[in-house]
């Protein structure tokens, strides 16, 4: 779970509250993803992810 | 007594290095080790040999620096999504499982690593630094310079994909960055994705290419693609690309603009219009490098310049900044890719967190960048034996005439000495080298030992007193990041019929004395060779002059093509085996391929993916 607080504390010192609940929205919209497949594929442009 | 561990991971080229009191101990990347071509994984084994190297443990460092923020570039990802969205659903589907299952969790990732090598390590110890500090970090701290202007350019890091520091004694302050997605990086890649090679590998080859071609599609790209201002900062018009929001470089109207579609690596041809491409890309990039260092000379009045980043490893612009002159010294990090951030992370937290202070040493602090393992004739000898080598056992100074005379008899060497080298070019401790004076090397080189396409080109390692004898450059170069041409005086002008050759058939004509590291546009990728650094090279290249007149080498790394440069003695014999080198020096051990048992011959070229 401190990975959750050390989030909201980024969020908050770079002041993008707004970002806060597209973040929840997009990891439950992405744990989905996650349980729907089996393997995290690695996407192939490196730099972008 | 401070140990401090730099971190590099989870994108491409994962590496590790040591700082004691400042001080480089040792640094390497982790694919030497896996035997995996840029891997991306966490570097244990680059950790464990670092620690090794200073006979110490995890417990002994006081600080593990990694060298990007993981937040930061989260925010950039969901922002970018934001932005483009719908667009980009296929690449976030691709991006959420990676960073949901691991890269936002990085921190505990990282403790649970490093606590498989010490039980009891603190996650206390853990610091982040910027993507862009840690390059800009490690062009100036191990520079020679008091005090530089250092700019760094890459893809991206987590906003930016250029900045500019200024460096003065132990300071770094960033004073501007360019920010995604507007980035030279991404753009010569971009137009790497197009000529049809593999992104984040295959922009050398780019590079290669380059001077077999016309740039004529140059203002196309600067009226079109880019808008570039006087001081070199632009943007990219994003109609051309796809990196925002898909699962390729460059979009539909990329292709429409140039009129052909992108190249199928592989399997299309590459033709004369790849090769205008690749001269048009490599003539953008070096207007934009130009701009941009010909704007910071003026407004800064500094005569030191650092560079970093993926960008800086492009040594043909490097060279050209040099001739340009905006700068009067230049120094380039040997290890400007993101394997060189792991340097720049620890050294980043010894000056800027720790304020300890710098002082600058002549000619840097990269000791030639030989910063690997080395292995001792005992050591190698009973790799070898395990390996069913069959080896001859001499003097330092047997081993260097019997190869000094093998490179003069037109072999191919494999030559593995002292400590490996750290960052992406092979300097002399993991190389394969050759005559420079054969027209044949070229093409026996890259088709029967390393097994890739004929058009690229070999770089030259020339004693550095030599070098102005045979190239137009009078500096140090001892990383192989500057590019040079041959002397006027060493030139072969091409007859009329060998210049209306097609592209690459025009690099079977010698271009020079030494056509094997000449390039077809008179150039050569100089490497610098110095005493003080590799006294064994140094001496290797003397007797090689003392029985041909020529004091330079073909150098070319120990590897084949989409294989990491060898590691270790058994690493080289099984490149040995399974290539047409005729021998290898390991240390003072001395290895002919006729005297092998054929049995041990492998087939090497399939053996690794291509890149």
């Amino acid at each position: 779970m401190s990975m959750f607080a050390e989030l909201w504390g980024f969020l908050r010192q770079r002041k993008k509250y707004w970002l806060f609940p597209i973040v929840i929205v997009l990891a439950v919209f992405g744990a989905l993803i996650v349980l729907s497949q089996g393997s995290a594929v690695a996407p192939f442009i490196y730099t972008l992810f | 007594m401070t140990y401090i561990l730099g971190v590099s991971a989870l994108y491409h080229d994962s590496a590790a290095a040591l700082l004691h009191d400042g001080t480089i101990v040792a640094a390497a990347q982790e694919e030497r080790f896996t035997r995996v071509k840029h891997d991306p994984r966490f570097p244990a084994e680059a950790i464990r040999y670092v620690l090794a190297e200073a006979g110490i443990g995890l417990e002994d460092v006081a600080h593990v620096a990694f060298y990007d923020k993981p937040f930061l570039k989260f925010e950039r990802l969901l922002e970018t999504y934001l932005a483009v969205a719908p667009r980009g659903f296929n690449s976030f589907r691709m991006a959420m499982p990676v960073w949901l299952r691991e890269k936002l969790f990085l921190k505990d990732l990282m403790k649970k690593e490093l606590r498989r090598i010490d039980p009891g390590f603190d996650d206390a110890k853990l610091l982040f630094t910027e993507h862009h500090i840690s390059h800009a970090a490690s062009a100036f701290y191990p520079s020679p310079f008091a005090e530089a202007v250092v700019l760094t350019m890459d893809g991206v890091g987590e906003w930016a994909t250029a900045s500019v520091a200024i460096g003065r004694g132990n300071g770094l302050e960033i004073v501007r960055e360019l920010h995604f997605p507007h980035s030279l990086g991404l753009l010569y890649s971009a137009f790497t994705y197009y000529i049809g090679f593999k992104v984040n590998s295959g922009e050398y080859k780019v590079m290669g290419l380059a001077p077999y071609g016309v740039p004529r599609f140059k203002d196309l790209i600067l009226e079109k693609v880019m808008d570039l201002k006087p001081d070199g900062s632009f943007r990219l018009d994003q109609r051309y690309f796809n990196y925002t929001a898909g699962l390729t470089m460059t979009s539909k109207a990329m292709e429409d603009l140039f009129g052909e579609p992108v190249r199928q690596p592989e399997s299309d041809r590459l033709t004369q219009f790849h090769m205008d491409v690749a001269a048009s890309i490599q003539a953008v990039t070096e207007e934009v490098m130009l701009r941009m260092t010909r704007a910071l000379a003026a407004e800064y009045g500094i005569a030191n310049l650092c560079m970093a980043g993926g960008v800086a490893l492009n040594c043909v612009a490097n060279g050209k900044i040099l001739r340009d002159g905006a700068f009067e010294h230049l120094w380039v990090q040997p290890a400007s890719g993101d394997a060189g951030g792991a340097l720049g992370a620890a050294q980043a937290a010894w000056h800027m967190e720790l304020g300890e202070p710098r002082q600058p040493v002549a000619p840097d602090a990269m000791r030639g960048s030989y910063l690997g393992p080395a292995f001792s004739d005992s050591e190698s000898a009973a790799e070898l034996s395990a390996a069913g080598a069959r080896f001859e056992q001499m003097d330092e100074d047997t081993a260097l005439a019997r190869a000094a005379a093998a490179l003069a008899d037109g072999k191919a060497i494999g030559w593995f000495q002292g400590r490996m080298e750290y960052g992406p070019r092979a300097l002399g401790a993991r190389s394969i080298l050759g005559d420079p004076r054969s027209p044949s090397m070229q093409k026996v080189l890259n088709l029967k030992v390393k097994f890739r396409e004929s058009f690229r080109p070999f770089a030259p390692s020339v004693l550095r007193e030599d070098v102005a004898d045979w190239f137009e450059i009078d500096d140090d170069s001892p990383y192989m990041l500057l590019v040079a041409d041959v002397q006027e005086e060493i030139r072969r002008q091409m007859s009329a019929e060998e210049q209306a050759l097609f592209g690459i058939e025009k690099l079977n004509v010698a271009r020079s004395d030494i056509p094997a590291v000449t390039h077809v546009d008179y150039s050569a990728r100089v490497q610098t060779v110095h005493r003080d650094t590799n006294p064994k090279y140094h001496a290797l290249i003397s007797r090689f002059k003392a029985l041909t007149g020529c004091g330079l080498v073909v150098n070319t790394s120990f590897n084949v093509r989409g294989e990491p440069i060898v590691c270790t003695p058994t690493d080289a014999f099984r490149c040995f085996m399974g290539t047409g080198i005729d021998a290898l020096v390991i240390g003072n051990l001395y290895l002919e391929k006729s005297a092998q048992d054929p049995a041990l011959m492998e087939s090497y070229e399939e053996k690794y993916e291509l890149d």
